[in-house]
């Protein structure tokens, strides 16, 4: 714990001023990292809410022979049982986004609660939500993730508590060290002597300034929550009858997809997570870049200078 | 000392967290997956079995302390229930015989990562601007969307069934028979190479960025200036000035890698059928074995404390202003 500390210690501050904010929206725009990954994302959003004009029907309905490679009726295929490939891939994707952005939504509002608390309160509440943050930390992810879902009832609810459960103390532990930094700072303690309340000194003066790294864990927590479900369902412990990615994968897998060389069962989701989690990873990596400039290479910080 | 003491404290704290939490997950979980589970051992099964797994569930009308205190008794002394998959071995018996080869895999594929990834972020973070800085983060990253085992199923596809370079599943051959010999030990070897190759690929990523990160702060200090100032040769303020002080966050990281090696090691087990207690852990779920499960998430839980106890031991040696304070 005390390497914790270290490392909040040298974590450089964000000076929290509001023309800066506006400026991240804009900065993230011109950053051509930033730029390709919302993009992607956008198409990507874009395709899971056209799916059922892209491929109406129900995806997971036999209407071929089984294996078939790509061809003009089936672009990507079809799986051993011979289900359309692009159909269920199109379709995976309105719960895999749907599951991963819930997960992180809620994730990172669990850990801003447990680290605006922690840094508000200090003290006994600060030691004891550490400990539990640090507990849950340690815990082995993946193997936790697996007996708690092995006792939950299956289904989309389950796998989405599960994930948060197993996915917030990560982001927690980043904003209680920066909310701390902030608490430090002489605006909070102006607003605890003029009176303001707990809850508003909180959320409306030390969670704004804070605006970029909730931003980057929140990021984080999508893209562990997209990689998490697909893990879990390759598993067979999601829900097995929804069409996700994961769920994609867990059937090419069963229906031996590797053994008789037919790739385009595999393929096509396990790239759209990668896909997606590489966009989030680099408009995360911009949003690092950007608010901290350590990290930007020399050529950016001089054009920006002139 | 007072710091090991503490964190020692800690790490127990940890563990009895996770043992309540596996006595209260079978007890309170709706939807009753304990008596799924007997409806389908009721017929391989001794009654005086069945009455002692019902302990062990809390299927008896003890009070619930004196469950929790029994359970918690059991565990210490290593009796972690019959499995039923296995059906009559002890859920430790099936752990010991198997956790050595989750270990190698793990412990071979972090060494390599943290390594080469530590290597190759002083590297870049030394060349600002080169090749290796500007051209791998982004590769890396990308390579490190990818899910774990899907990467394992395409690297199994790619050089098992299609180029057949390696063998695609299983720790060694059948009709092998273990021993310390040339035969079987490179025979492991090459089973090794695939499973390996893929948590490297994944992982080294991290390991990567996060040494060009502290690397490049690092590298700010006014020792390195005056290093550079007394004309020393840029490899070795390279190495034995800058490289040596940014690597304590790796040190920190190595152990939380750790934990995090043997959840992906486990989907990597997964799919290349690997002999380890990842891959139990699964046949496990898929036998509704809850015996062995928390038999093995506990395992796999004390081993990442004990790792991470293990790391402050090492940290408290390597940094001094740890003991200090």
């Amino acid at each position: 714990m005390t390497a914790i500390d270290i490392a909040t210690a040298t974590t450089p501050t964000i000076p929290a001023r509001t023309s800066r904010r506006r400026g991240l929206l804009r900065q993230l725009i011109d950053s051509k990292k930033a730029l390709a990954g919302l993009i992607l994302l956008a198409l990507f959003a874009l395709l899971a809410l056209l799916a059922p004009v892209l491929a109406p029907g129900d995806p997971s309905l036999i209407n071929s022979t089984g294996s078939q490679a790509p061809s003009a009726a089936h672009w990507l295929g079809t799986t051993a049982k011979g289900q359309d490939v692009l159909a269920l891939t199109l379709w995976g994707a309105r719960s895999s986004l749907f599951v991963g952005f819930t997960v992180g939504l809620v994730a990172t509002g669990v850990a801003i609660l447990v680290g605006l608390a922690s840094a508000y309160f200090g003290r006994i509440v600060d030691d004891a939500l550490t400990l539990v943050t640090n507990i849950f930390l340690l815990l082995p992810g993946l193997p936790l993730l697996i007996i708690l879902a092995a006792f939950l009832p299956p289904g989309t609810s389950t796998v989405i508590l599960v994930l948060v459960v197993t996915g917030w103390a990560g982001s927690a532990r980043v904003l209680r060290a920066q909310a701390k930094s902030i608490r430090g700072k002489d605006f909070v303690a102006a607003a605890v002597v003029t009176g303001e309340r707990p809850l508003r000194i909180m959320f409306r003066e030390i969670l704004p300034n804070m605006a970029s790294v909730v931003m980057t864990t929140l990021l984080g927590c999508v893209i562990f929550g997209i990689g998490a479900q697909a893990g879990l369902e390759f598993l067979g412990l999601g829900d097995s009858s929804v069409v996700s990615w994961g769920t994609n994968l867990y059937w090419a897998s069963n229906d031996g997809a590797l053994m008789t060389g037919t790739w385009w069962a595999f393929v096509p989701s396990g790239l759209c997570i990668a896909l997606v989690a590489f966009a989030l990873a680099l408009v995360n990596y911009a949003v690092d870049e950007i608010t901290n400039p350590r990290l930007r290479s020399r050529r950016a910080r001089r054009e920006r200078r002139g | 000392m007072r710091l090991i003491l503490r964190n020692l404290g800690f790490y127990l704290l940890a563990f009895w967290a996770s043992i309540t939490l596996n006595f209260v997950l079978p007890r309170f979980m709706p939807g009753d997956p304990v008596s799924r589970m007997f409806a389908q051992a009721q017929g391989t099964m001794q009654p005086d079995q069945i009455a002692q797994l019902r302990k062990l569930f809390g299927l008896d009308d003890r009070p619930l302390w004196e469950q929790y205190v029994s359970y918690v008794k059991s565990v210490f002394t290593g009796d972690l229930g019959i499995s039923i998959t296995r059906f009559p071995t002890p859920v430790s018996d099936v752990i010991g015989s198997q956790i050595g080869w989750t270990l190698l895999l793990g412990g071979v594929a972090l060494v390599i990562a943290a390594v080469l990834g530590n290597l190759l972020g002083i590297v870049a973070a030394w060349r600002r601007g080169g090749v290796l800085d500007s051209a791998f983060p982004p590769l890396l990253i990308f390579v490190g969307s990818f899910p774990y085992f899907w990467l394992a199923m395409g690297a199994l596809y790619l050089f098992g069934v299609s180029l057949g370079w390696f063998p695609m599943r299983h720790a060694y051959d059948v009709g092998l028979t273990p021993g310390f010999n040339g035969e079987f030990l490179s025979n492991v070897a090459t089973h090794l190479v695939l499973p390996a190759l893929t948590i490297v690929l994944v992982s080294i990523g991290g390991w990567m960025l996060g040494m060009r990160n502290t690397m490049i702060a690092t590298a700010a200090e006014d020792y390195i200036t005056m290093a550079e100032a007394k004309g020393l040769s840029p490899s070795r303020i390279m190495f034995r000035y800058a490289a040596r002080n940014a690597l304590l966050p790796s040190v920190t990281n190595f152990g939380m890698a750790l934990g995090f090696v043997v959840g992906g090691a486990l989907l990597t087990e997964v799919v290349f059928a690997y002999p380890g207690i990842g891959y139990q852990l699964l046949m496990a779920v898929q036998g509704l074995d809850y015996p062995l499960m928390q038999g093995i998430f506990l395992t796999i839980t004390a081993a990442v404390l004990l790792a991470n106890f293990l790391v402050d031991l090492v940290y408290v040696r390597l940094d001094p202003r740890v003991r200090v304070r």
